[in-house]
């Protein structure tokens, strides 16, 4: 019985429309009394049934809600025969959530797009070599699972036979379709679009980068501020606050009606809402635009922040470095280049791989003795020659002499945004090659956005030389920009930075640098879904992609503002009423209720301008 | 110990999800520190003790609170 009337709400609450309407049509028009007060009469003890069913359920788990209040309310109002009155309130309360749950799942639209990505089904290879549809809770890892095109992979795995191409556009954000063939992994979610695959499960369920990123926006969504917890213990005692309010001014003015108007006025609803709403309606921006904020205490930390970090590689530039220039110091180049080849194939660093791509088809002799000096280069043994390959510091330490020529090149090399490197055969040097990383295309624009955001510093601190961060602070218009940097020397500079109280991002590609991600307030990770990205950062860009760096920044701060405007909304608003009961003569229990149902919808819908933020510059 | 995830209808009211709490949290089992009810998406997760509580133990008593449950999944801690 209570569960039917629970499910009938907005039918009562439409029944309570009709009556009343009814109630008034025969009191004004027909002057009939006797059935203005049926109706209303009616109206009231239906609209209150659910309110009193979940205020009985909300009292046996010892929470005072706003149920109670006004299920009390309207109790009162019935007794001292003020039936216009409760029905009109049972019929806005009734109706008012009606349209909160509404306004609510609107707010909630975009996560729950991302959620229902999820695959459901696979088609599992069962003992007899068969395939059969089965729910994805089903497949356990190891499991051969067949995918058609047009299906959706169903869990994380690698391909066992076939090819096709997917579209990645749900790990990635980016819906260029992928090549995929024996040995590629694939990804849950993600779409075979053509093809047809054979895969092995790796990785199932919420173990599945896409489950982890459901869990993660999730869970964002829900994470609450110093701010909220606050307004929740608030709330926790404010409802039975107004219980007790309501009871004293019956006490001392023996008035009722004064006493569940205060009932009525009191109802906290849109304190409690306003955060949440704002919340939810970011970060389903945010997931649509590929960028996950991990809950709300980052979204009040970023939109403060005063200094954004890079690291350099991959991240302001392209992070495929190329030969830009060289110079050879030997007549024998042909020699110098085979060994310079032979060592750095070797070696998977990507000026490594620059140079071997750089020199291409040559000569290949096995290398012995390998030794990896770090922060300087290797040093091997190539035909019986000792073949050293670094920077200019492992020179120096192989004792390699420099001349004026050469020292003159490294300085223009250096000049022109190169990093180094130099090779020497036998203590003697005999090449020289500079090595350049593209900038980022739009790179510059978004920095620009940034700095009209209000971020003050945008610092570079990178591994590289001096001369080349240099060049791409230059290029870039940045505020500082330090080389040489090791990991532990970026970390002190962050620590440093906290000291002095600045408010810290730091924007890494989430590999090499989760010690700085972890130690700055906000660490943003540039990844293409990579696990360790996901797991240290506070905000991910997804497909690494720059641009959306302005529009994570714009959104926190308008998601901030938001929830700002949602807490004067409601503070506003109660301590209106309120006054008004006092001092006023024109408030009463009806339009008190419309107020307060009507500052919840003008919550719900403030939050919801979040869905459609855009950067406007 | 086990962790259980349990999706509900969707929630409106952070009323509602005040009293999911109190009453998953009331009963005899249930890890009372792990409840958490996660309003915006729906769902009520929560560690127990298989021994001492059944999920269907949980599941009806949020039924009878009036919410509707849509699907529960239990995990081995």
């Amino acid at each position: 019985m209570q569960r039917f009337i629970l499910s009938k709400k907005n039918h009562i609450a439409l029944i309570g429309a009709i009556l009343i309407i009814v109630g008034f049509t025969s009191e004004l028009g027909f002057k009939n009394e006797t059935v203005a007060a049926l109706s209303f009469t009616i109206a009231s003890v239906l609209g209150v049934a659910p309110i009193a069913i979940q205020a009985y359920q909300a009292l046996k788990v010892k929470v005072v809600s706003i149920d109670v209040l006004v299920t009390i309310a309207v109790v009162g109002a019935f007794f001292v025969k003020n039936l216009e009155e409760s029905a009109i309130v049972t019929f806005l309360f009734l109706f008012g959530s009606f349209l909160e749950q509404r306004t609510l799942n609107k707010t909630r639209s975009a996560i729950k797009e991302l959620t229902e990505m999820a695959p459901e089904s696979a088609l599992k290879q069962m003992e007899n070599g068969e395939f059969e549809e089965v729910a994805v809770d089903e497949v356990d890892v190891g499991d051969i699972l067949l995918v058609k095109t047009g299906a959706k992979i169903p869990v994380d795995g690698t391909v066992l036979t076939g090819e096709g191409h997917i579209n990645e556009a749900s790990i990635t954000g980016e819906s260029v379709p992928v090549g995929k063939k024996k040995d590629s992994g694939v990804y849950a979610g993600t779409i075979l679009e053509n093809g047809t695959l054979q895969i092995v499960a790796d990785r199932i369920g919420e173990d599945t980068t896409f489950g982890r990123i459901i869990e993660l926006v999730e869970e964002a969504q829900d994470s609450k501020s110093e701010a909220e917890r606050f307004i929740d213990r608030f709330s926790k005692y404010y409802t039975p606050a107004v219980l007790v309010l309501a009871i004293i001014v019956w006490l001392f003015s023996r008035d009722i009606e004064l006493a569940i108007t205060i009932l009525v006025l009191g109802c906290p609803g849109a304190l409690v809402i306003g955060v949440p709403v704002s919340n939810v309606a970011g970060i389903g921006n945010g997931a649509r635009h590929g960028v996950l904020l991990k809950g709300s205490e980052v979204i009040g930390d970023f939109s403060k922040v005063d200094t954004i970090i890079f690291d350099k590689t991959g991240t302001l530039t392209v992070g495929n470095p190329k030969v830009a220039d060289r110079e050879i110091y030997t007549d024998n180049s042909e020699e110098a280049l085979s060994y310079l080849a032979s060592v750095e194939k070797e070696s998977d660093h990507p000026l490594a791989k620059a140079v071997s791509k750089h020199i291409g088809d040559i000569k290949l002799y096995p290398v012995e003795k390998t030794d990896v000096i770090k922060g300087g280069g290797i040093v091997a043994h190539v035909d019986g020659h000792r073949v050293a390959v670094g920077n200019v510091a492992l020179m120096e330490q192989e004792n390699v002499y420099l001349n004026e020529k050469v020292r003159a090149d490294i300085a223009r090399f250096e000049g022109m945004g190169n990093s180094l490197v130099l090779t020497s055969i036998d203590g003697e040097l005999k090449a020289l090659m500079g090595i350049r990383d593209q900038i980022r295309p739009g790179v510059k624009e978004d920095l620009q956005r940034l700095k009209k955001l209000g971020v003050k510093n945008l610092v570079l601190l990178s591994g590289d030389n001096q001369g080349t961060v240099d060049l791409v602070a230059r290029e870039l218009g940045l505020t500082e920009a330090h080389g040489h940097m090791l990991p532990e020397d970026k970390s002190a500079y962050i620590e440093d930075l906290k000291a002095k109280s600045h408010i810290v991002a730091f924007v890494g590609d989430g590999v090499n640098d989760s010690p700085s991600l972890a130690l700055a307030q906000i660490g943003i990770a540039m990844g293409g879904g990579t696990d360790v990205a996901i797991e240290t950062s506070d905000v991910v860009l997804m497909n690494s992609d720059f641009s959306r760096l302005p529009h994570a920044l714009g959104l926190t701060k308008a998601t901030a503002n938001n929830m700002r405007q949602n807490i004067a909304i409601a503070v506003g608003v109660v301590l209106v009423l309120l006054a008004s009961v006092f001092f006023s003569e024109w408030m009463n229990m009806s339009i008190g209720m419309l107020v307060h149902e009507a500052s919840i919808l003008v919550v719900i819908l403030n939050g919801m301008r979040l869905l459609r933020y855009k950067l406007r510059y | 110990m086990q962790s259980a995830t349990i999706q509900l209808e969707t929630l409106t009211c952070p009323s509602c999800a005040q009293k999911i709490e109190n009453a998953t949290k009331a009963l005899g089992g249930v890890e009372k520190e792990s409840v958490k009810v996660l309003f915006n998406s729906s769902k009520v997760k929560f560690d127990f003790d298989a021994e001492k509580i059944s999920i269907e133990d949980v599941e009806k008593a949020i039924t009878a609170l009036g919410y509707e449950v849509k699907k529960s999944q239990v995990k081995v801690k």
